[in-house]
């Protein structure tokens, strides 16, 4: 049986794990179940830049990922950035079982402003939609309230709905349904 | 359609280039990576890239700039954007210089990264638009649409491809509604100056005075209401053709002012002193028989040889019978789209009224009578009721009199007359003109009229 597996790398709330279980149990129709916590790798942190390196990231989901996982989704509190961009808010195998969330820049604080969970609560939404989205092989969706929709600043993302578009949540019931798709 | 477009990613590093390729396909995009210049080159053979990330320090082998280089000489097409994680002024003139549409230091925002492939590629869809529309333009006009089955109407199909690529001034000679400015564009569209401008003229709706304006242009303040310099039709031409139509209704002075362009290739605009030199085809068109206009002393001999380089003559329908049932059909489907009726055809009754008729208006006026007719039919077949309004002349009341032609034309004219009469029944025809067969059969082959 397939299942979803939701995993903290470096210290994660505990409430925002919940908030990212109750979503993925929404909006897939495997069960999801919390795999170990993981340390961040060795090499992964950039101390030039003093973010995290996403892909190494990316790939210690791949290389941990149980054979009956179809998906490994990884959450962190570190800042995440590829070596040709200053940061990026998630990433995801497109069409693949991984993927990983930053909370840096979704919490309030990284932009010099009081704490919001409300809104922290409602961007990790969207951001796990929308990487579990990329894992159902979407692309960017150029309807802005769309929760594919590309999103290169954090005012893009609270633009977006906690939602994929009718084209959008088409093509993933369409992945769902064929049952070789989506698993390792 | 941003997700057709390729993009490839150069770097030595590969983290580096497949975390880029993966954002990218993110985005929707199709992506290559290439570790080095050889790779890139290789790759680029097979793949029309619309951009390619190219790393400026690539150890070993060629570097960004090389690559970038080469890159150009293979896809010229392709915007380079050159990536370095050290910018200095010189790094950044060189690959601008070298024609790198950008220069990015990495890392760098993933907005500049979005804004950018978003603005080139819409740059690209632009183009390749405006790409589309020229092939459709030429297609349009390129000399096949001309519909006919007629030997002296392909004969001119003909010289329109040999003449197409010349520079020579061509003058089309032809009753009104015959197609001359469909001619002139054939010639335009099927030669090299194609993707230049096709600048069409009627010499007769203007007076003096707006046409000389209209041809030359003017300098601002040359006569009352000219507030701004205006480019002429000839100026808007240049490196393409310009058609003048009507070119027999011009007055004296334009004809002297026309004479010179077309001798000198310059002219001045009105009002001004500074000359204007212009590389523009001229092709003229005429319903009058210049010859006689210049016998009579109404048009300056040294402009009719001067235009008369190549001169085609567009035979009037009536003298091309055969091709009333393709042009009818032409007009019928492509007109019936057009108003989104349901008509799909003619009957053979209906053809045979439009056949019988001498279409004074030619072509044109056929394709007014088949509009016309469309757009008041409840028939999805145009039938003999739907042209019932056409009046109908009779041939044989038209008056004897004999046109200022050679002999052997007059016997021309007399035997497609006859067989138009027969409906095209030679035995019958050569018994009404009072010779045998076989002499009939000579002078069909000799003056090549279809039957």
């Amino acid at each position: 049986m397939s299942v979803v597996y939701l995993v903290a790398i470096g210290i994660v709330p505990p409430q925002v794990l919940d908030w990212v279980e109750n979503t993925l149990a929404e909006w897939t129709p495997w069960p999801v179940q919390r795999f170990p916590s993981m340390v961040f790798p060795e090499g992964a942190y950039d101390a030039n830049r003093g973010q995290h390196k996403s892909v190494e990231l990316m790939k210690l989901l791949a290389r941990s990922a149980p054979t009956d996982a179809a998906r490994m989704i990884g959450v962190t509190e570190g800042d995440l950035a590829i070596p040709t961009l200053t940061f990026v808010f998630g990433q995801a195998q497109l069409d693949g079982p991984v993927a990983v969330i930053s909370l840096a820049r979704l919490r309030q604080e990284f932009y010099a402003l009081p704490a919001d969970e409300t809104a922290l609560h409602e961007r990790v939404t969207k951001e796990v939609l929308h990487e579990l989205g990329h894992t159902f092989g979407l692309t960017h969706c150029a309807d802005a309230k769309c929760v594919m929709s590309l999103a290169t600043h954090i005012g893009l993302v609270d633009n977006k709905e906690e939602r994929y578009c009718a084209q959008c949540g088409e093509q993933i019931a369409g992945k769902i349904s064929s049952p070789d798709r989506g698993t390792l | 359609m941003k997700k057709v477009w390729p993009i490839l990613v150069v770097d030595d590093e590969e983290v580096m280039s497949e975390s880029m390729a993966a954002w990218l396909r993110e985005d929707g995009y199709r992506v290559d990576t290439a570790p080095n210049g050889q790779k890139a080159l290789e790759l680029a053979k097979l793949t029309d890239y619309a951009i390619a990330f190219i790393d400026l320090k690539m150890p070993g082998g060629m570097d960004g700039i090389e690559t970038m280089m080469e890159m150009r000489r293979a896809r010229p097409e392709a915007s380079v954007i050159i990536i370095t994680a050290y910018a200095t002024v010189d790094t950044a003139i060189q690959a601008m210089k070298e024609g790198a549409q950008e220069y990015i230091v990495k890392p760098c925002h993933p907005q500049e990264i979005s804004m950018l492939v978003s603005r080139i590629l819409k740059l690209k869809k632009l183009q390749s638009e405006n790409v589309i529309l020229r092939k459709k333009i030429n297609r349009q006009y390129r000399h096949h649409d001309i519909i006919t089955k007629n030997p002296r109407m392909q004969q001119i199909l003909a010289l329109i491809q040999d003449i197409a690529s010349l520079r020579s001034t061509v003058l089309i000679c032809g009753e009104s509604g015959t197609g001359k400015e469909l001619v002139a564009r054939a010639i335009h569209y099927s030669g090299a100056r194609a993707d230049k401008p096709f600048v069409s003229v009627s010499c007769a709706a203007l007076t003096e005075t707006l046409l000389e304006s209209e041809l030359f242009g003017h300098e601002k303040g040359s006569f009352t209401g000219a507030d701004t310099q205006t480019r002429g039709k000839f100026e808007l031409a240049d490196g393409g053709t310009i058609f003048l139509d009507e070119i027999g209704d011009i007055s004296a002075k334009l004809q002297a002012d026309l004479l010179r362009v077309l001798q000198e290739r310059r002219f001045y605009r009105v009002g001004g002193s500074d000359e204007v030199a212009v590389d523009a085809r001229v092709i003229a068109a005429t319903n009058k028989d210049l010859a006689e206009e210049v016998h009579e002393g109404r048009f300056r001999d040294d402009l009719f040889y001067r235009l008369n380089v190549i001169e085609i003559t567009i035979p009037p329908i009536r003298e091309r019978r055969e091709d009333i049932p393709l042009l009818a059909e032409h007009f019928v489907q492509h007109i019936a789209s057009e108003l989104g009726k349901d008509v799909s055809g003619i009957s053979s009754e209906a053809l045979k009224l439009l056949m019988d008729y001498d279409w004074p208006g030619n072509v044109r006026e056929l394709e007014n009578v088949i509009e016309r007719a469309i757009v008041t039919s409840r028939n999805g077949t145009l039938v003999e009721s739907d042209f019932s309004w056409l009046a109908v002349r009779s041939k044989s009341g038209q008056n004897w009199e004999v046109p200022d032609v050679p002999l052997s034309e007059l016997e021309r004219r007399a035997i497609i007359a006859v067989l138009e009469r027969k409906r095209g029944n030679v035995k019958e025809a050569a018994v009404s003109l009072g010779i045998d067969r076989s002499t009939l059969y000579d002078k069909l082959k000799r003056y090549e009229i279809s039957h």
